[in-house]
Formats: C-alpha cells, structure tokens, sequence
C-alpha cells in the first residue's frame, strides 16, 4: 500500500492550473532549493513521508540534500514521475525528435546502435526507453522509490497511439530494474486501465484527476465514477480541488465515497495548509 | 461508418494530432506519413496503421475521408493541394502558407471543392478566449481604445543551430511560430490588423530568424494596439499567451487559465460587477473525450470531424482566416525592413 497522502511538487516549480500569473509567484518564491527543503521538512513534522515529484533538475538538488542527511529522510519516500515533460517539448520545438534524442540521451545512441543504419532502431525501442528512464531516474539512487510513474503527457500519448505494448515493456523494466511498481498519470482513466488490462497489466496503479466538477475527468465524471466503484486497480487522486475551484472539505469528502482510493496527491506549500489536508484525507479515506 | 484519417508530419503536432484522432469514437486512423525512419519504425512495431515515407503515395493508396498536415510550414501549400485535389477534407497546422499567394489558392480551392478546411490555432478551443470574444461582442467595454496582444516562453535559450525551425524562407523564427498565435487571436476576437508600424523583428540567441516581434498594429476599425512576442524568454516555463483589451468602460486581461475583468460599473446583462472580476478556465473547458496537453487540441479535432460528418464548414480556423494572419505576418515583415 501507497501512503494515503502523497505530496506533490507542482507548488515549487511553478505549475499552477488555474493562474499563470500564480505560477510566477511560486517561481519566485521557490527560487533556491533550501525553500523546497523548508516546505518538505515542515510536511515531515506533520507526518507526511512521501513525496511525489517530477525528473525536474531541481529535484536532483533535493536528493542530493536527502542523501547527505539520511538520519532526518530515514523512512522518507520518492515517488517518481517521469519525465519532465516541457524540457523535451521545448527541445522537440527547437531540435526536432531526433535532435532531442541526441542531446538528451547519455552518449551517442546514433554511435552505438547505428551499424545498420537506421533499421536497427526497430528492435533497439526498448534499449531506447531503457536507457532514458535510467538517465531521469538517476538522480534517485540510494533514494526509496517504491513506484516510478509515467507523467500523464507520455502515457495520453502513448494511449491515443494505441501503442499499448509500450506500457507491457515499461512495466517488466521498472520491475525489473528497480524492483518498484510501475504507476501511470493519465488524464484519460477509463480508457488506459482498459487498455492496460488488455496487455496484461492487472491492478495497476493509477493517479488520475477525480473531483466532484469532472475537471480534467475525460469522457464525464459518470463513466470515472463507475471505474471507480467497478473495476479493479489502485486510483490515485490527483486535482481534487479542480486547480481551486472547490473547497478543500468538500473536495475531499467527495473521495470518500470510492473506498478503492488509495492515495490523494496534493500540492500545498504552508504547513498549516498541508496538516489541514492531511487531516482531511485520512478523516475521509476508507481504505 | 467511421471517417478513415491519415496523418502527415509525426513532428510534435503531428504525434500529438495522431494521439488524438486515433481514439476518436467516429473516426479510423488507418496511415501515417513522415520521413523519419526513427518515427514510422515506432509505428510499424507497437500500431497498426500503416506507414507512408511519401504522403502522394499514402493519399492514393488509402481511401481517406480527412488528413491532418502537421509537416514544416513550406511544404504546406503542395501537401494541400493535392489533398483537396483528391477530394479529402483537410486539417492543416499554423501557420497555414509561407505566402499569401499560394494561401489564396488554397482557399479557392477548398471552397471549389466544397471541403472542410481548418487551421490548427487551438487557442480558440480555449473557453477563456471564447468568453473573451463573447463579452466583447455584448460591448462590455464601451469603445475600445487599445489592446495587448502577447506570448512568451522558453523555446529558444541559448545559442545554438536548430531545425526548419531556424530557417526564415522555410516558415521558421518566432514570428511565423509564436506570433502567429497571437496574430489570430486578435484578428478574430478583437479586429483585423490592415496596418503594421513600428515593427521590430529581433534576434536574441537564433543566428538567422528573430526570436522577439514587437509591432504597433492598427485594426479596419481603425482601433491600435500592441504585439509583443518573445520566444527566447525562460521565465516562462511553457508558452504563455494574452490578450488585454481596455476600453472606456473597463479592462479584460484573458490567458489561457483566467479572464480577469474590470469595469467602472457594474454591468447587470452580464452579470458582473463594479471592480475586478475574476473567472477561471474551471468554468469554461470545452468537455472532450480523449485530453492530451490540453483540452483545446482534442476541441479543434472533435469539431473538424463534427463538420466533415455533418456536412457543414467550420466557422473557427477556417483556411481563410489562416490566410487573413498570413497576410498580416506579411504586412509586420514588410514594415520592418523600412
């Protein structure tokens, strides 16, 4: 079992659905790493111990942080969510995909693998994607990491392509490699844990939007509602407040009618805020 | 009978578009064309559709009710053109044609053949916007007397060669890329630009397109206004588009997440109050089926095929309006270099 309160990262690096004009405020307020640490230290003395963040380069400096203080993070979980998407698209706009592949994958992949030209790519994917999520996760090592997500933009596209082999490859290699659960963000429920099921992915682990208002719920809050109470996986709540447009009670009351609710992804940055959640949470989760 | 789709260009578009029409509950994705190797083996291993290094040969092999063009802008105008030719209706990306000349024809074209044509500007599946336009057409603002129209973000940071995307004749640069974006928005919620002046196209870190367009533009209601357009600004952690309209009764600054308005009285009609006024885009997203990066993108599908099966034109990013912002990008080019 997850914890059933999972911090999230989205306040420290300026993602903010509702408000652009918010999200710079964070930026600014969440310039140097120590502020990070400040806010996740005061989520520790409320008891919360794991957190749930992107490959975002900062996060490589909170590790840092973690590894040279292993007494105060003793117990302390990361789950990471991979990858940090905007780097790539940005880096896609500008260098195109092959471009992209070949700055950001360590060494010369085109090196390595292009004996046969370009063919050789065909059974070389997995080797590819091998070796991209051990680049994003390095910076965990000697970290706990008991469930590595794929962030919601890999996985929706992946989806939409209907190549679901991919999720099937995914799933052995974190594994496999990692020894840690494969869990999959989506804004597209329904349609993924049909068709994980459909490669053999059973009860798997997946964080997705569920609010009262249906924000973000794609296909309509009925057909979420019903996975929800139905089908057999392991939901993980994220955007309960609709970026803010609900209040955190009734937010998280709402959760507590679908017992199978594993965990509740939040973003907050004071501590009374966070312990408020919390309490909220744990208050209103069945399971 | 599901409308058969196929896809040219497997860039960031491209994939993005192919993501979303597959799982369309009306529509089959049976091909998919690009030069890339890398790209079509991706395909040819984990989907089924097939896979075309020529988007001629894909056209006449497949019987396709619709494409999408999502390629480099200069190949634009002879990939349409022989999609309209053979009878198929056509989404294509931004900008629509590197000339107004060649978009013209394209227009006629489509409208000869009857068939439904539509531009990739997303933005107006945003609902913000939407409700932007709405409360400017019920006159919530009195007399316009200026507007803003900006966009930021991180595309270009650092100085280095890129892609077609560094390369002005093919469509490249901040101006055709960006600008664009913001160009539309204002041509179809505020008026049409007929006048460029002041233009400036800077090179900030690109060694031959501009990465900032500032412009002073003036509408056919003879209303001026700002374009100021910075691709090169990493401040912005992805691209960030606004528009700001002041008029005699108030002020209405609309992105893609809020439309914050201000009035000097209260406005009963509407419903909105004396001072600020702030609504989200929570109260505004266009439902969709299938969401990938925004709502917006799955939007803009869902409508070109509701028009294809229904038989009617788009009346959001027609071909035409594509070319009235290609005119007006002309026009900024025109003035800068004077």
């Amino acid at each position: 079992m997850m914890d059933k309160v999972l911090l999230g990262d989205n306040q420290f690096f300026a993602v903010n659905h509702l408000s652009d004009e918010k999200s710079r405020e964070q930026a600014i307020r969440f310039k140097d790493d120590s502020a990070i640490i400040r806010v996740l230290d005061q989520a520790i003395e409320v008891g919360i111990t794991t957190f749930m963040c992107t490959t975002h380069d900062r996060i490589a400096n909170i590790c840092d942080h973690m590894r040279a203080n292993p007494d105060k993070y003793k117990g302390f979980k990361i789950l990471p969510c991979l990858p940090y998407a905007h780097k790539y698209a940005n880096a896609v706009t500008e260098l195109g995909i092959v471009g992209t592949i070949k700055q950001y994958v360590p060494g010369n992949i085109f090196g390595t693998f292009a004996k046969g030209g370009l063919a050789y790519m065909n059974k070389d994917f997995m080797k590819l994607m091998e070796i991209f999520i051990d680049a994003e996760l390095k910076m965990f090592k000697g970290i706990d990491t008991p469930v590595v997500f794929i962030q919601n933009v890999l996985v929706d596209m992946i989806l939409g392509l209907k190549m679901y082999e991919v999720f099937r490859e995914y799933d052995l290699y974190i594994r496999k490699k990692y020894n840690a659960e494969p869990g999959y963000i989506t804004m597209n429920m329904p349609l993924l844990l049909d068709a994980l099921n459909s490669v053999g992915i059973e009860n798997p682990i997946i964080c997705s939007s569920i609010n009262k208002i249906g924000f973000r719920m794609s296909g309509g809050k009925e057909i979420y509602e019903k996975y929800l109470t139905e089908k057999t996986f392991r939901p993980v709540a994220m955007q309960v407040l609709a970026a803010g447009a609900l209040r955190p009670k009734e937010a998280i009351e709402y959760l507590g009618k679908f017992p199978k609710i594993e965990s509740v992804l939040f973003g907050a940055s004071s501590k009374s805020h966070i312990l408020e959640t919390k309490e909220l949470i744990e208050h209103n989760l069945k399971n | 009978m599901k409308l058969k789709a196929g896809i040219i260009g497997l860039g960031k578009m491209g994939l993005s578009h192919a993501a979303i029409v597959s799982p369309h509950p009306s529509v089959e994705m049976v091909a998919v064309c690009d030069t890339s190797s890398i790209v079509l083996d991706g395909f040819k291993k984990f989907s089924k559709v097939n896979v075309y290094h020529d988007y001629i040969k894909m056209i006449d092999t497949e019987k396709l009710d619709f494409v999408v063009i999502a390629t480099p802008t200069r190949f634009h105008y002879k990939m349409v053109r022989y999609a309209l030719e053979k009878g198929i209706h056509t989404f294509c990306e931004k900008p629509f044609s590197l000339t107004s000349g060649e978009g013209q024809e394209l227009v006629n074209l489509a409208e000869q053949k009857n068939l439904v044509n539509q531009v990739g500007y997303h933005n107006h599946f945003i609902g913000t916007f939407r409700e932007l336009k709405r409360l400017l057409q019920a006159g919530v603002l009195g007399t316009l007397v200026h507007f803003t129209g900006e966009a930021y973000g991180p595309v270009v940071t650092k100085e280095k060669g890129g892609t077609w995307r560094s390369v002005p004749e093919e469509g490249g640069g901040c101006l055709f890329d960006y600008a664009s974006h913001v160009l539309n928005l204002v041509q179809e919620i505020v008026g049409k630009p007929v006048k460029a002046s002041g233009s400036q196209l800077k090179r900030i870190f690109s060694k031959d397109v501009e990465d900032a367009v500032y412009s002073i533009l003036t509408l056919e209601s003879g209303l001026s206004g700002i374009l100021s357009v910075n691709w090169s600004d990493e401040t912005y952690r992805k691209m960030a588009t606004s528009v700001t309209v002041l008029g005699k009764k108030g002020k209405i600054i609309c992105d893609a997440t809020e439309i914050k308005i201000y009035l000097k009285e209260a406005d009963n009609r509407e419903n909105l109050a004396k001072g600020w006024t702030i609504k989200y885009i929570t109260d505004f997203a266009i439902p969709v089926n299938f969401y990938l990066r925004g709502e917006e993108y799955s939007a803009q599908i869902d409508n070109f095929v509701d028009c294809i099966l229904k038989g009617k034109q788009t009346e959001v990013n027609t071909f035409q309006q594509g070319l009235t912002t290609d005119r007006v990008i002309e026009l900024i080019i025109a003035d800068s270099k004077k």
